[in-house]
């Protein structure tokens, strides 16, 4: 069956089959998702393009190595449920993986298809074969027999699920502990409803408690109990806390009210639902809305902002569009939906009124230098050319580093200097036995599918810990 | 994970004593720290002081005043309802070890944060003078359990209903200026009373700490609602306070960041309050 299905005759489309979405006038009044997912009609058109490589490139661009053509093939087939079967297999958490992971510079960079034209739209069939399991009931999952061995989670984001899924399809007995109410992390608090509705993410957790993972909300590490502790009471240990710490400019007038980190900005609009006003979430909803930063949490913190009722909101990025980290789509809706960009542009101070409302931010313009350690261009300041623009509303999304509450009253797991947690690349080992890491909190803020990538990882290196112990 | 309401009770008007099923709160908790709740599934979370928490039982309990929305709905819960969520212990524990002689100043519901660090001062072996006031004498609570848990208790109210006609500073004032040597000052009320209070006791040398309020989500460092300047530095509440030395607090900042969503809150008791009267709630 797994036979590709070479000598494909005739043109293969060099145009994938586009992603119907809601109009940008319309959709940046509500929180409803942008995307609306494809027919089975346009997942069968998509799902013919795929040439079935032999050696598929694509599967080597996947973090969790998902059976791409293998699950393509069997589109073809209109055999959905062998489809997400296959995909199951690797990738615990598809329909999340189909909406918000970079394809474009993952599976997608490497199809041979992108050489000439554009590459199969792999995200947008995985969504589909997600969705279409949704819809029909999913499957509860075969418990496997205990093996007797107890394994700790600490942080129920995209690592931590992942994770928590695989040991548990390995048999361990696995606890999750999360310190907000509700599991998904930054799936859940960070990521706004119009790109990854709360329901999908409710929907992939309760599949990872039918493989019988425990979760316990409300259960901070390093305050109810430390890591220590877990080492005692645990054959082992996952950490996947994630990065939850906002970074601020340093800026005179941060503090001023109004001004957000894009972490509790979003926190409020997502996982407090600030936007129904049948919750009791507060939020200023301001007119004259700036954002700060390039990645897709500023995307998304502004995107939020507009849905919230703003008449004008930009975004104020220090380099040029080439250098903005967030994806292309993001950047693409954002424009669509009115968002205003201010490239090459700095805040130096944020402006306030006698009650310490936020009224402007003064901006100073950048041009690109020499590259940095990164490779891209460094910006710097050109003197004199400071203007202020109005705003009632800030948000800073420069960036977020590991929270260092976990590691209160514990001892021995090695940090580097940016407080990221030293683990192993293949493995996520720590410098503390039986505790691995993995995601953002070894790596920095980084992407959802990295994550689960992580997670993946670990899970194997925990199970052969546990075999050998 | 539904949080069991074990005993509730009105300890001085608009004034609620909750008790709370928490079993691993209440095992890590220590005086000065906080929990954050919320009651249903479309509330906010809010911050509260621990007011005292029972190991072996697993309680823990918060003491609070009516004052926006989710502390009125929470004032109407009984006895056997449930929280939907508890969260805590939260927020780096008061520093309590034998100094000598600690005044504790305890304003308002501002006496209930300040009993958990009576206790755990007069166990570590501290002489412990307490402080506490309110506007009148009805208004005033915990006042035995302060009694008992204290080397000397004084009261004043603004009124003269009871203890000393004033406010607790004249109090406080007049034993920093006797012989008694003090090694601490710790106030906690509402955060004008502790500006005040704690501007009354700058001139003496001694170490004045206050515990603060500020608005927060999560309680872990994540949001950074909680900022507030200290000593010129950015600090979040949640995890480098809540306890701060006073005389580095901004406290003009810290109050005008209070004040952040007073609007919103006023319409949000008002719409409250017609529907608790349209039999709604």
């Amino acid at each position: 069956m797994q036979e590709p299905h070479e000598g494909k005759t005739g043109k293969v489309k060099k145009e994938r089959t586009p992603m119907p979405e809601q109009p940008a006038d319309e959709r940046r009044k509500n929180f409803n998702e942008v995307t609306l997912g494809y027919t089975k009609e346009d997942a069968l058109a998509e799902a013919s393009r795929c040439l079935a490589c032999k050696d598929p490139k694509c599967v080597e661009g996947c973090p969790v190595n998902v059976d791409i053509p293998v699950f393509i093939k069997l589109i073809c087939e209109e055999d959905f449920e062998g489809a997400i079967e296959r995909i199951k297999g690797t990738n615990a958490l598809p329909a999340i993986c189909g909406r918000v992971c970079p394809q474009e510079t993952q599976c997608e960079a490497l199809c041979v298809l992108g050489k000439k034209g554009q590459p199969v739209a792999i995200g947008r069939l995985e969504r589909f074969c997600a969705d279409y399991e949704r819809q029909k009931g999913v499957k509860v999952p075969e418990i496997p027999k205990s093996t007797g061995k107890k394994v700790v989670v600490v942080g129920s984001g995209p690592a931590g699920l992942t994770a928590a899924a695989d040991l548990a399809k390995l048999g361990h007995k696995v606890t999750i502990f999360e310190s907000l109410h509700k599991a998904g992390g930054v799936l859940s608090y960070g990521i706004p409803e119009f790109r990854l509705p709360k329901e999908i993410v409710r929907q992939e957790v309760e599949y990872i408690k039918n493989l019988g993972v425990e979760f316990r909300p409300n259960y901070i590490i390093g305050r109810i109990k430390t890591l220590d502790e877990l080492c005692d009471e645990f054959d082992a240990v996952f950490l996947g806390t994630g990065a939850g710490l906002p970074n601020f400019m340093g800026i005179p007038g941060e503090n001023f009210s109004g001004v957000y980190s894009a972490n509790e900005f979003l926190t409020r609009v997502n996982l407090m639902k600030a936007y129904d006003p049948a919750y009791d979430t507060r939020i200023r909803r301001g007119k004259h809305v700036v954002v700060v930063g390039g990645g897709n949490v500023a995307m998304d913190s502004a995107r939020s902002a507009l849905r919230l009722g703003a008449d004008e909101v930009s975004i104020v990025y220090r380099r040029g569009e080439d250098e903005m980290p967030a994806r292309k789509e993001e950047i693409e809706h954002a424009k669509e939906e009115g968002i205003i960009f201010r490239f090459l542009t700095n805040p130096v101070r944020i402006l306030g009124d006698e009650k310490f409302n936020v009224t402007a931010v003064e901006c100073i313009k950048m041009e690109l230098g020499e590259p940095d350690k990164s490779g891209r261009r460094s910006p710097v300041p050109v003197e004199g050319s400071e203007f202020a623009t109005p705003a009632d509303v800030v948000v800073i999304a420069i960036g977020t580093s590991p929270n260092p509450i976990i590691f209160k009253g514990s001892e021995g797991l090695e940090q580097n200097k940016k407080g990221t947690v030293v683990a192993d690349e293949e493995t996520g080992a720590t410098s503390k036995c039986g505790v691995f890491a993995g995601g953002d909190v070894v790596t920095g803020a980084a992407t959802v599918i990295s994550a689960m990538g992580a997670g993946k990882k670990a899970a194997k290196a925990i199970d052969e810990y546990l075999k050998e112990k | 994970m539904p949080y069991k309401i074990l005993e509730k009770k009105e300890v001085a008007p608009s004034v609620h004593r909750v008790v709370i099923d928490a079993p691993d709160v209440a095992k890590a908790a220590k005086a000065g720290q906080f929990i954050i709740l919320r009651i249903d599934e479309k509330g906010e979370r809010i911050p509260l002081t621990i007011a005292d928490f029972e190991k072996e039982i697993g309680t823990v309990t918060v003491i609070f005043q009516e004052m926006g929305k989710t502390t009125k709905q929470l004032a109407k819960l009984s006895a056997g309802e449930s929280l939907e969520d508890f969260v805590g212990p939260l927020g780096t524990p008061a520093d309590i070890k034998k100094f000598g002689t600690v005044i504790l100043v305890g304003g308002g519901v501002g006496v209930a944060p300040i009993y958990p660090q009576a206790k755990a001062y007069t166990k570590a072996g501290n002489r412990v003078i307490s402080i506490i006031g309110a506007r009148n004498k009805d208004l005033l609570i915990l006042e035995d359990e302060m009694r008992n848990a204290s080397s000397e208790l004084y009261i004043a109210t603004d009124d003269g209903s009871k203890g000393h006609h004033g406010f607790v500073t004249d109090v406080m004032k007049k034993i920093l200026d006797s012989d008694e040597k003090v090694e601490r000052v710790v106030i906690i009320g509402p955060p004008i009373m502790m500006k005040v209070a704690a501007g009354v006791a700058f001139p003496y040398d001694v170490e004045i700490l206050v515990s603060l309020n500020s608005i927060m989500v999560d309680g872990t460092g994540m949001c950074g609602g909680c900022r507030v300047t200290v000593d010129g530095k950015t600090r979040f509440t949640c995890v480098d306070g809540p306890e701060f030395d006073a005389r580095k607090v901004d406290f003009v900042e810290l109050m005008n960041r209070l004040a952040m969503y007073r609007g919103e809150e006023i319409k949000a008791v008002e719409k409250y309050e017609e529907e608790c009267r349209c039999g709604l709630h």
